[in-house]
């Protein structure tokens, strides 16, 4: 039952609760109209207290696709935190206007302290560099959609795999469905963190590799989830340079790749996919992001009690 | 051997971490009693070498929860009419709240100071808790001193 349920981080939700939404959210990509009116007369507030346009942008879309309103603001600066205000009592008086909340915050552990004040269900729309669980969400759609399902794959993830939570979260998904294997392509210095290797996957005996360069590995996927890496990640120059190429996936990059490989990206891309890419049809992270919006609109649906 | 006059209704907490005895006597408000209490330090003892021993000359009452948090290894004497009426062994609780605080500059907790700060047992064998907001993990048995911090990002 997924009424009223705040989602805080992605293992908030069950295999069958992601199941459960992923159809959902194809049955509106099928046929959208049907569903239009759905949360007419609910509203939506997107308190962003940093700016991230694509992510509120998408649950405002998704909500107005449902029938719904929206209300809320895009920056700290417009909110009454300004003012000294707490937390909570921008919580508590918020959730009394409104039928559900998403809700971004620099602070870890934020989404979670909403949750405890809130008369009605909040949606982590990202709690700094903690937890994100609609773009997992996101993710796990557009692998089922363009994947045929969520067994037996081979997920290569590349770049900033130590701080990127994009990357934690989706393995820790995916590991959830049989069959599932993976590659970490990372400078030394970004290397996914040992609670993902040694406390999910050795456990759970999932079969993972790790290396440096995407060349080497880029034939032996059949998702690659691309992310950015930063020169100032880097401890030295000399391996900046020498790798800074590696993480760059270009056509030529392309031309190792299985034919039915797809590519991911959370976004914003900077340089780390090339343009020429973007005309590949393997190239799936415009598609994502549409699958997001779906994906926020099932949500929804499910959790204010709409369907 | 140095002696102290025995208690006849109190409480003796032996086996403190060496060193360590003045925190636990800070932070049971000791320092500020006004009955009769002793803080003996680097005491021999067969098991470590050495330790920390409190003898109270009261029955108070004691969070034993968080005195496990801060040393599991500590145990507590209850003495009624000289004698040991019972011991009582610390272990690591479940959970603990408004004991310690989160480090973790990005923790909410960090900002938002009205709420308690509650933390998690999430491996016992390494005495690890987790903070329930921000997920840092801290090492037990440190008397409110963080050992280790690794957040999981």
């Amino acid at each position: 039952m997924l009424k009223g349920r705040h989602i805080i981080e992605p293992g908030d939700l069950t295999v069958g609760e992601i199941d459960e939404i992923c159809s959902l959210a194809e049955q509106i990509i099928v046929d959208p109209v049907s569903f239009q009116d759905v949360c007419r007369g609910k509203i939506l507030a997107t308190l962003f207290f940093e700016p991230s346009t694509r992510t509120r942008l998408s649950f405002e879309a998704a909500m107005l696709r449902l029938g719904g309103s929206v209300e809320g603001f895009a920056d700290a600066s417009y909110s009454s935190t300004t003012k000294g205000e707490t937390l909570a009592d921008t919580i508590r008086t918020v959730s009394s206007y409104v039928d559900v909340i998403a809700m971004r915050n620099p602070k870890e552990g934020s989404a979670l302290l909403a949750s405890q004040f809130s008369a009605c269900p909040v949606i982590n729309a990202g709690d700094g560099g903690h937890y994100h669980p609609t773009q997992t969400l996101t993710d796990i759609l557009t692998i089922r959609q363009l994947r045929g399902g969520l067994e037996n794959h081979t997920i290569a993830f590349c770049g900033d795999l130590k701080f990127g939570r994009t990357v934690h979260s989706l393995t820790k998904a995916m590991s959830r469905y049989k069959g599932n294997k993976f590659i970490f392509i990372s400078p030394k210095e970004l290397q996914v963190p040992d609670y993902i290797t040694k406390n999910i996957l050795d456990p759970a005996g999932i079969p993972y590799t790790t290396a440096e360069r995407l060349e080497d590995e880029i034939g032996n996927c059949d998702i690659l989830y691309m992310t950015r890496v930063q020169k100032e990640r880097f401890f030295n120059e000399q391996d900046y340079i020498r790798l800074k190429d590696s993480y760059i996936l270009d056509n030529s990059k392309m031309s190792l790749a299985q034919k039915d490989m797809i590519v991911l990206h959370p976004l914003p891309r900077v340089n780390e996919i090339a343009p020429e890419v973007d005309n590949d049809p393997r190239a799936a992270y415009f598609k994502q992001v549409k699958y997001g919006m779906f994906a926020r609109m099932a949500l929804i649906a499910k959790i204010t009690g709409s369907l | 051997m140095l002696n102290v006059t025995e208690i006849k209704n109190g409480l003796v907490i032996d086996h403190i971490h060496a060193g360590c005895g003045w925190k636990v006597f800070q932070w049971l408000g000791l320092d500020k009693a006004k009955f009769s209490c002793a803080l003996i330090m680097n005491v021999e003892s067969k098991k470590t070498g050495r330790k920390d021993i409190i003898k109270i000359d009261n029955i108070i009452n004691i969070d034993y929860s968080v005195l496990g948090y801060l040393d599991p290894n500590i145990s507590v004497n209850v003495i009624q009419d000289s004698k040991i009426v019972k011991k009582i062994k610390m272990t690591l609780p479940d959970k603990i709240e408004s004991v310690i605080h989160c480090k973790n500059p990005r923790c909410i907790t960090t900002t938002e100071h009205y709420v308690p700060q509650e933390f998690r047992l999430v491996d016992r064998a390494k005495a690890q808790y987790r903070c329930i907001y921000c997920d840092s993990l801290y090492t037990a048995g440190n008397l409110g001193e963080p050992l280790e911090l690794q957040t999981q990002v």
